[in-house]
């Protein structure tokens, strides 16, 4: 927790800094504004980090959580259960869509899209 | 892990023989009632809040998978302004998490960590505001400003 919670304090910050604070903040993000940072192999390891010690963290402290205030043991391990479940598919789910996303998917209307689209096409 | 939560031990701190006994404060160790335990608290409910928005926004996020339509129909939400002041919210939690959690770490491995805890809390709620003085009018005008 304490390490993870130390990196997570820079990724995190970053994070809110890029989306939230520059530019134009939440009004800017789009799937253009995605496909623009994901064109950058910085951000691809930056948000894979971010997902994968976030996650973990969270649901460690949930774990934490769990241990103190649910008594009743079969409860205690339906939680504990859905808590590694959910964990575990969200982590593959956000990795995949991480490293397998397309940011010039065919067909998509072109003014959605980054603009190097219509350099590649 | 043990299995008794802190205010389950906190309960059991004896109290005066006959129910009449005004009840004395317990002095020195005892952890309950003031920034130890008040920082705990917020630490917890914060971290909970953010948990949560966090398997949302994983969610909103993996629609970039989906197709552009789909991931900008959602996000848009996000640009409303309920969804606005919860991001001031989750801005606000995160900030006081992470800045905490830097706290706990010094209480951990800093030599005098404890002894200077209170002051910490402090320190963490002063930063909190300065943070948020910081981020909460851009954000607002950025909500609100169209």
């Amino acid at each position: 927790m304490r390490a993870s919670g130390l990196i997570l304090v820079v990724l995190i910050f970053g994070h809110l800094f890029v989306n939230l604070f520059a530019g134009e903040g939440v009004h800017a993000i789009d799937f253009a504004f995605v496909a623009g940072k994901w064109a950058d192999p910085f951000w691809i390891v930056w948000d894979t980090l971010l997902l994968w010690l976030a996650l973990i963290h969270g649901a460690n402290g949930m774990r934490t959580l769990v241990n103190d205030y649910a008594h009743n043991p079969s409860l205690r391990r339906i939680f504990k259960g859905a808590l590694l479940a959910s964990t575990v598919v969200l982590l593959v789910l956000g990795t995949l869509v991480i490293f397998t996303f397309d940011p010039c998917p065919a067909g998509a209307p072109s003014d959605l899209l980054p603009s190097f689209c219509a350099e590649i096409k | 892990m043990p299995d008794k939560s802190a205010e389950a031990l906190a309960e059991t701190q004896p109290v005066g023989k006959s129910p009449r006994n005004k009840l004395k404060a317990p002095a020195g160790t005892l952890y309950r009632g003031r920034e130890g335990m008040w920082s705990w608290v917020l630490h917890r409910i914060t971290g909970v809040a953010i948990f949560f928005f966090l398997l949302v926004h994983i969610l909103d996020t993996s629609l970039l998978r989906l197709s552009p339509e789909a991931y900008n129909a959602v996000i848009g939400a996000y640009k409303t302004p309920i969804m606005g002041i919860g991001e001031l919210g989750l801005v606000a939690a995160i900030g006081y998490h992470a800045l905490n959690g830097v706290r706990v770490i010094l209480v951990d491995f800093w030599s005098v960590g404890t002894k200077h805890q209170k002051l910490m809390f402090w320190l963490v709620i002063i930063l909190w505001f300065v943070l948020l003085l910081g981020f909460a009018p851009r954000h607002l005008m950025n909500v609100f400003g169209g």
